[in-house]
């Protein structure tokens, strides 16, 4: 979620100025997010120039009020609706690390498992400790927390297979062909 | 300082020689302490069930010392091994291992009478245990009464009994299904903040990330440990 659709989607619940939504975005996404006014005011602006909110001039304390338009509604529930992309996250540096400890010998791939593991691990437990505290019943809280503690777990079960992925094939360390592309530059000469 | 209730040191345990050679536990180092839960994880063959039995002694090592309550169990004879079994250390196994025809306050209070101990007051000591397990209501149940989880909290309430202080338990939410489960673990969770020492087998990462310290066994090998670390109190800690 940017700054965008955020907004969008709290305009569609009612009209609010910059500051009301500042504030009710922070509070949605469980104080995770602080967000700077000074964007608030930019993406408002663009988003009035894209014809997906309108402003008003509010009852006379000069604040100005933004309305959702059909258009920005619309966005707002394709949004929501169109599904996340796990695979558009990009590169893995936990996966990087292990495959460069293999094709460089730089280190024990298993190493960097086992370092990976027991950080891992770490949270997941200190997240177990916090899901147990009943303290905190904030909706927001709770689910992020789920999230982070059934990702942690797959990390570690993936890890494993990793593991036994590398006892099957044992890495072989490759050797630079250091000498081929010189080689044929001084053939070149 | 406080000492370790449970001590291992330089711990090896050995089977076969030459080529049939297996070395099960290889030089393991690890102290529980008072109030601890420690979960010990690894693959199958990995020694966690090797070590569980040595802490208990149900084995013997065949090198390094261990030490419960201050005692070297090499330097104790075998009654004083019995003993540290009946008073000091309990167990919980993944099949509850409780007696049929017996309720659930006589599989408690049973080998606290084979101990000599007087019928009542060894009902007493049971029945405050079932308590403590959130099974107040329910001494006088067969064990076919009572649902697997409230098995093993039976189990549970039998390994804690009276004075003794450390449970070593081996898969105990292994029979269960993950609801159940992790009611066990709160449970272990708030009998050991209550000043109990847990030692525990689990190869479910969800399941040992409920104890203080979390022990790695790799080919007999200590691998990696990671501890519960201080506690964010808000989401924006987590981000």
């Amino acid at each position: 979620m940017g700054l965008k659709e955020g907004l969008l989607c709290l305009l569609v619940k009612e009209d609010a100025h910059g500051y009301q939504l500042k504030s009710e975005l922070e509070a949605t996404t469980g104080d995770t997010w602080q967000i700077n006014i000074g964007q608030v005011y930019t993406t408002l602006q663009r988003l009035e120039r894209d014809g997906l909110v309108e402003s008003t001039e509010s009852n006379g304390d000069g604040r100005v009020v933004y309305t959702v338009t059909e258009t920005g509604r619309e966005e707002a529930t394709k949004w929501l609706t169109r599904p996340v992309d796990l695979a558009a996250s990009g590169r893995d540096e936990i996966s990087l690390k292990i495959l460069m400890a293999m094709r460089s010998g730089v280190g024990d791939p298993r190493r960097v498992i086992e370092k990976q593991r027991g950080s891992t691990m770490g949270m997941l437990q200190d997240f177990t400790a916090l899901k147990s505290d009943a303290s905190n019943p904030d909706f927001a809280w709770q689910i992020y927390l789920d999230r982070l503690i059934f990702s942690a777990e797959a990390e570690l079960r993936w890890l494993e297979r990793v593991e036994s992925r590398l006892e099957e094939n044992p890495p072989t360390p490759i050797a630079l062909e250091v000498n081929g592309p010189v080689e044929e530059m001084e053939e070149a000469r | 300082m406080m000492e370790p209730i449970l001590s291992m040191r330089r711990v090896g345990k050995t089977h076969g020689e030459g080529a049939q050679r297996v070395d099960a536990l290889v030089n393991v180092d690890l102290d529980l302490m008072p109030g601890e839960l420690v979960a010990v994880t690894g693959r199958s063959g990995s020694g966690k069930t090797t070590l569980l039995n040595m802490a208990g002694a149900l084995d013997i090592p065949t090198s390094g010392e261990i030490i419960v309550d201050g005692q070297s169990l090499a330097s104790m004879s075998k009654n004083d091994l019995a003993r540290l079994r009946r008073v000091s250390v309990g167990y919980v196994f993944q099949q509850f291992n409780l007696l049929p025809s017996l309720t659930a306050a006589e599989n408690i209070s049973l080998p606290l009478e084979l101990d000599g101990m007087k019928p009542d007051e060894a009902r007493i000591l049971a029945e405050n245990s079932l308590e403590e397990v959130g099974l107040g209501g329910m001494a006088d149940r067969y064990p076919d009464q009572l649902s697997g989880g409230e098995q093993q909290r039976v189990a549970i309430a039998r390994g804690l009994v009276g004075p003794r202080s450390v449970l070593l338990a081996d898969e105990p939410t292994g029979a269960l299904d993950e609801a159940t489960g992790e009611s066990i673990l709160k449970l272990l969770r708030t009998r050991c903040d209550a000043g109990a020492a847990a030692l525990m087998v689990t190869h479910e990462p969800a399941f040992a990330a409920w104890a203080d310290r979390v022990v790695r066994l790799r080919d007999g090998r200590v691998e990696s440990i990671s501890e519960r670390s201080k506690v964010p109190s808000t989401t924006a800690d987590l981000g």
